[in-house]
């Protein structure tokens, strides 16, 4: 332990101030800007316009599988297209660019107390990257025999047979070429937060001083850097199989009575190559999650996070042990018996420090002082869908029970409660609390409490009875079940109501977007810390913060981010940069 | 799947490096009120530019050892045809060598302050870096001459692949190397042209690297490395 004097006067950092690129035009300072925050909102309305076509999709899918048969438009191809590209937006182009790219981008400068991202150009451009990369995705939609139908994970050899949709046309080629630049683009921002976190931390602002949302996005991001090139490897081979005819993962095979040129390929490597990213990227996902939940209950139960050191070291673990799973999601593909135990053994290992941030979370509530805000009824939301989801990937990391669960609704609805609802419930949460620092405005309370109460529950009317589904052997990917003996009149009937829900809570949505536009101009008005938080966000001398984020000066750190209910304070929070010394809060107990 | 989680393991022990000189079993709600100044805490000495470029390396160091896992495990197959490499890599190998070698002695110059041997080693490592990707170009055009085509066998196309990939990224290192230069010649101030000739040093010895280790798994030595390691375990 270092020994640690008192002072009430710290001289102002030593650093050379970072050089900004002042904006001369409309153009630079809104559309071609190299300033964080302005690119953590372009990124978010592209993920958000990108996701809202995976949205549409989902309903497309549930109007086939609710009611089977009615419309003749969805036919089977079309039924694997819009699953393929559903998976895809939703898992790369929705939830990674906005937690990375959205987040990421706004929080990680204001919260560590830089001027901006150490790299400003190299952010901006991989903004535009990532656009390319939605527009070339989008432009699939409109290609000869539409896009790829091959399912997210794109398994050779069906990915690029003419079987599949799209495998012989444009579409499996778009896909990759999309995926290659999305990497190449989140290269680039992706060393900008690593780099800002390392060196652009304001005076004091020890590791150990960061708030969570940052260790969170800090570590899914050295995770992504590390995982991406996995996914980049395994596109630029399957483009040259496809478009040069070479057999990194095409075996003979023999395609209506005709031999393809391809020989003696293993598709098992492209499942390596893929899964080696795969698995990562759900805790890409999870771990910014788990960050801004943990400051989002801190915050709004006026109290300071349990276990601090805990949860940073959860993380890391959580983001270590992330890379040695990966084959779980290969049991049906057949292994070695005892690579299935390792693997089963490392995937139930990390119940352990993720039960440990559940655990916390729980006792961060604990005689908390529970303000039922919005963003904290979507973080308590996510903390128990979270369990649900967690609990039935104890039951798949099992290969035993995985073999048979394997290819049902069962594993559907198992990855959407973990890897989709519960992310995502996040992200609303993060929406409502940070839109007033983005606009200056609140977003309204009665619409944000109807778009959170369908959101959440029409969410498990959706999922629960899907677990039961797979657990009656409904399979998953296939375009029509009616003729099936499982099928029974309820099964049916269950299908319907899970579609009807869908519409529901999808019009929900529309409801949060219109709370986003309207609110801009007509919520209320926020002033500068309107939840009464320490972190440094909310400390800036304008609301919303002005290029270059603390006015003259950089703060100073003094404290960590949590200190919530101090006793001998005169307000139950004291922001970061509040010098002076407070009796100590008790330890958490 | 062994050669990137050996890969793995080494950014993992660096990380762990670093993080076990961070107080990570610091308690920072004992903190509170204090003074900000944990000196050595805040961040590296080091430049930004610095850390930033060797962050960009460790995944590019990842991207190859990807590259070289899938080049194992294609390699098992029956069908795996090795190709006999052309004697021209050695040439082109020495020029990368040179190259790197000369943009050491610019680093070294850069440091003295002596412009005039800064652009030497710039236009040396500029020319020899070029002699090296047209040696590579030559070396694909003998190949496919002698009918080795990137789609005739697994092999062949691994060999064009990861030969590719690695000239992208000198190329992408050449654009680099050119601003450097463009600076060199124009009077930029010395610390700053000191970083830079500095960073491309860095990159360049990172490239050399790689192309020894792709150099050896195509020729064949660093499967012959392995299996003796593995005999040595067994």
């Amino acid at each position: 332990m270092v020994d640690v004097t008192p002072a009430d006067a710290v001289p102002p950092a030593e650093v050379g101030e970072v050089e900004l690129y002042h904006p001369h035009s409309w153009w630079t300072k809104y559309v071609f800007s190299q300033d964080a925050k302005v690119i953590a909102v372009q990124y978010s309305a592209t993920a958000t316009a990108i996701g809202l076509v995976a949205l549409v999709l989902s309903w497309l899918m549930r109007l086939q599988l609710g009611f089977p048969g009615t419309f003749d438009f969805i036919t089977p191809e079309a039924y694997y297209q819009f699953i393929t590209m559903h998976g895809m937006i939703m898992v790369i182009y929705l939830l990674t660019a906005l937690f990375l790219g959205g987040f990421g981008n706004y929080l990680i400068p204001l919260m560590v107390g830089a001027r901006d991202m150490v790299f400003p150009y190299v952010n901006m451009l991989s903004y535009w990257i990532y656009l390319l990369a939605v527009l070339v995705l989008v432009s699939s939609f409109f290609a000869p025999g539409g896009p790829t139908g091959a399912g997210w994970t794109l398994y050779p050899p069906q990915a690029i047979m003419s079987g599949t949709p799209g495998g012989q046309d444009w579409g499996i080629i778009l896909m990759l070429s999309s995926l290659i630049l999305f990497i190449v683009g989140f290269t680039m921002g992706g060393l900008n937060y690593v780099v800002t976190v390392l060196q652009g931390r304001t005076r004091g602002m020890t590791l150990m001083r960061l708030p969570l949302t940052v260790w969170g996005i800090f570590t899914a991001t050295v995770m992504a850097l590390l995982a991406f090139p996995a996914l980049f490897v395994a596109c630029v081979m399957m483009l040259l199989d496809r478009v040069l005819g070479t057999s990194f993962f095409m075996p003979a095979i023999v395609e209506m009575g005709e031999q393809l040129q391809h020989n003696g390929g293993s598709p098992i490597l492209f499942q390596h190559l893929f899964w080696f990213f795969g698995h990562p990227e759900v805790y890409i996902v999870a771990l910014p999650a788990f960050g801004i939940v943990s400051d989002l209950i801190s915050t709004h139960a006026r109290k300071n996070i349990f276990g601090y050191r805990m949860m940073v070291w959860a993380i890391i673990a959580i983001g270590a042990l992330s890379f040695v799973v990966w084959a779980h999601h290969m049991y049906v593909s057949g292994m070695n018996p005892y690579f299935g135990f390792f693997f089963a053994t490392t995937t139930l290992i990390i119940a352990v420090p993720t039960a440990i941030k559940v655990y916390n979370w729980v006792l961060t509530l604990w005689r908390g002082d529970i303000h039922l805000t919005i963003p904290m009824l979507f973080a308590l939301a996510f903390i128990v869908t979270f369990v649900n989801g967690g609990l039935t990937g104890l039951f798949l990391g099992n290969v035993v029970v995985d073999v048979p669960l394997s290819d049902t609704m069962f594993v559907v609805a198992h990855f959407h409660m973990v890897m989709g609802v519960a992310p995502i419930l996040v992200i609303f949460g993060a929406i409502y609390h940070w839109y007033p620092k983005v606009t200056g405005r609140m977003l309204d309370e009665t619409l944000g409490r109807f778009h959170f109460w369908v959101t959440f529950v029409g969410a498990y009317l959706i999922f629960f009875p899907m677990h039961y589904l797979g657990l009656m052997g409904v399979p998953r990917r296939y375009a029509e079940l009616t003729d099936m003996t499982i099928m029974t009149e309820s099964a049916r009937h269950l299908n319907s109501f899970i579609s009807i829900m869908a519409f529901i809570v999808g019009f929900a949505q529309m409801v949060f977007l219109f709370n986003l536009i309207w609110s801009i101009r007509h919520g209320r008005e926020a002033g500068g810390n309107p939840w009464r938080a320490t972190t440094l966000e909310w400390q800036t001398p304008q609301t919303p913060p002005e290029h270059g984020n603390f006015g003259k000066e950089l703060p100073i750190v003094y404290r960590w981010a949590y200190d919530y209910s101090v006793p001998g304070a005169k307000e139950d929070f004291i922001p970061q940069n509040v010098p002076g010394d407070f009796a100590p809060s008790r330890e958490p107990a | 799947m062994s050669v990137i989680l050996v890969f793995l393991l080494v950014i993992a022990g660096f990380a762990g490096w670093w993080l076990s000189h961070q107080r990570l079993t610091a308690k920072p709600w004992l903190e509170q009120g204090l003074a900000g100044d944990f000196v050595g805490f805040d961040r590296s000495a080091l430049p930004t530019a610095k850390i930033g470029l060797g962050v960009f390396l460790a995944v590019v160091g990842c991207l190859f050892s990807l590259f070289t896992s899938a080049y194992f495990m294609r390699m098992g197959l029956p069908d795996w045809q090795p190709l006999p490499l052309p004697r021209l890599l050695w040439l082109n190998t020495g020029m990368l060598v040179l190259s790197s070698v000369a943009l050491q002695c610019a680093v070294v110059a850069a440091r003295k302050g002596q412009i005039d041997n800064v652009r030497l080693g710039l236009a040396t490592a500029g020319f020899t870096t070029l002699a090296f990707l047209v040696g590579q170009l030559m070396a694909w055009r003998q190949l496919t001459g002698d009918g080795y085509l990137l789609a005739s066998n697994p092999a062949n196309s691994f060999f064009y692949l990861i030969t590719g990939m690695h000239g992208l990224h000198i190329l992408g290192g050449l654009v680099g190397l050119g601003r450097t230069s463009v600076g060199a010649w124009n009077g930029a101030r010395p610390e700053r042209l000191r970083l830079s000739v500095e960073l491309c040093a860095m990159y360049w010895h990172f490239l050399l690297f790689v192309w020894l280790c792709i150099f050896a798994l195509l020729a064949g030595w660093a499967a012959t490395f392995i299996d003796i390691c593995q005999r040595l375990l067994t």
